[in-house]
């Protein structure tokens, strides 16, 4: 049920990661916990930021929550659509509702990352 | 709730579960917060219909000669104009005028009256209305523990629950009452009355008869759309319909007349608690004042984020904040200085160091038409 081809983190993050540049979005667990998506708040362009820091905020009906940076790395770009369209998150957690792509700094933080399998057992 | 005391469940725990129901710590309560969607159990409420278990909502009885003067001196809304079968909200408030709780009271007849209070503040109503009881001839009884209570709200409610009673459901007007209506196997007391801005009824049986209440209910209400729905459409349905929620809109610092409940504040009639405190706020003047707020930044205001005027200087607070479903536009419920409670006053909320523009608005957000 979780893609094989995505990289996962314990703050139920996907890491999609292509020439240097990892797509982030948010789990279909973590949408479906969140309920409702109503609101998305995202790092501007350009910014760096450490692996750990908090980037963005993903607000439901109910709950405001802190989205994470997988990575260490520079913000290469946002999805400017979930800003107006913050249901997508909901509807296409790993299409369209994906929320930013970095630049990644250093690919070594890639291996501690989880797989599908891995990330699926944390959820038991 | 301090740590080591058991959470409570209503006689409907498992049904909730059944129907995948996400379950939360409510004051102490495992309640199901949502189905499947709020936003969906929303909108069924305000177009078809929704069943809410509101089972953990407090119930007490205040039996005897001096029931109604009694009733009357403990709360602000004047019950000497209820007749049997007749319901008034109100507000009971402390001698400094700050609020206990706010709830609807029940006038079964001149000797016996129910009140139907917030689960949170069963303990402290009870202890508090005992106290004020010494004086009287009444019996206070804390009968929380043997009702379950049903919220059916929405357009299409009463043709749902028509199917299910031979009651003709059109005598009970709104704020009004009948006993012993026969549902099925169940006898149930039905008031239209609920806090969703809809028409609607809440049904109060024994908790022993609410699970089969439940299912007949759900069955009878397949055809127009009936969905359960959880305490997070309860929250934005009651939010969007300007409906005080106590700990948010009210509160011991909170005086009925600031959260523009002046209409159940009876400045008029035989002495009550906290009377003196209200006359005087009356004649000095409030010192803050709720208010609609429409969000024109992008965010979401949310409890306890500062309201602050045109000059950055805070003057207020947030007390309730979503996304409204039926108006998709960012609004909130917060405190501020009367001089700037005025329709069109600008101000800014402060969320997460951001300032975002917002507008004071009329209350309530949503009427329904009719």
């Amino acid at each position: 049920m979780y893609p094989e081809d995505l990289l996962y983190t314990e703050d139920h993050e996907w890491i999609r990661v292509e020439d240097g540049v990892a797509t982030v979005g948010i789990t279909d667990f973590a949408q479906n916990e969140l309920g409702d998506i109503v609101f998305v708040e995202l790092p501007e362009e350009d910014e760096d930021f450490s692996q750990g820091d908090a980037m963005g905020v993903v607000e439901s009906v109910k709950a405001v929550s802190d989205i994470y940076m997988p990575l260490t790395g520079t913000i290469a770009a946002i999805n400017e659509e979930i800003l107006d369209a913050p249901e997508l998150v909901n509807s296409d957690p790993y299409g369209d509702g994906w929320l930013i792509k970095i630049k990644i700094a250093d690919e070594l933080e890639l291996d501690a990352l989880m797989n599908a399998e891995e990330y699926e057992s944390t959820l038991e | 709730m301090g740590a080591g005391q058991a959470l409570k469940k209503t006689p409907l725990y498992d049904v909730h579960k059944e129907y995948g129901a996400r379950i939360i710590d409510f004051g102490g309560w495992l309640l199901p917060v949502q189905y499947d969607s709020i936003m969906e159990e929303h909108r069924a409420v305000r177009q078809q219909a929704g069943l809410f278990d509101v089972s953990h909502m407090g119930e007490i009885r205040i039996v005897g000669e001096e029931a109604e003067s009694f009733v009357n001196y403990l709360i602000t809304n004047d019950v000497t104009k209820l007749t049997d079968g007749k319901i008034a909200y109100t507000v009971m408030c402390y001698h400094d005028g700050g609020t206990i709780d706010d709830f609807l009271v029940y006038r079964i007849d001149q000797e016996t009256y129910w009140l139907v209070v917030n689960a949170a503040n069963i303990e402290k109503d009870f202890t508090w209305i005992q106290r004020q009881a010494e004086d009287y001839n009444v019996k206070v009884v804390n009968e929380s523990e043997d009702f379950a209570q049903l919220a059916l709200q929405g357009p299409r409610a009463e043709a749902i629950l028509k199917r299910l009673t031979d009651y003709d459901l059109s005598l009970i007007r709104p704020f009004e009452f009948a006993m012993d209506v026969p549902i099925g196997q169940v006898a149930a007391l039905i008031s239209r009355t609920g806090y969703t801005g809809e028409d609607g009824f809440e049904i109060y049986c024994d908790s022993s008869d609410v699970e089969g209440l439940w299912r007949r209910i759900m069955e009878a209400g397949q055809e127009d759309g009936l969905m359960p729905a959880g305490l997070g459409a309860r929250d934005t349905l009651r939010f969007e319909a300007g409906l005080c929620l106590y700990g948010h809109e009210l509160g011991p610092d909170i005086n009925p007349l600031e959260a523009r409940l002046g209409f159940v504040v009876k400045l008029d009639k035989d002495d009550f608690i906290g009377k003196d405190s209200l006359v005087k706020v009356k004649a000095e003047g409030l010192s803050k004042r709720l208010v609609g707020l429409k969000v024109l930044g992008r965010g979401v205001a949310r409890q306890g984020y500062p309201i602050l005027n045109a000059e950055d200087q805070e003057v207020g607070y947030v007390t309730s904040g979503t996304l409204s479903p039926t108006l998709k536009q960012s609004m909130g419920l917060g405190f501020v200085p009367p001089a700037l409670a005025k329709p069109g006053t600008q101000l800014q909320i402060l969320v997460r160091q951001r300032k975002l523009n917002a507008e004071v608005v009329k209350t309530p957000f949503y009427k329904r038409e009719g």
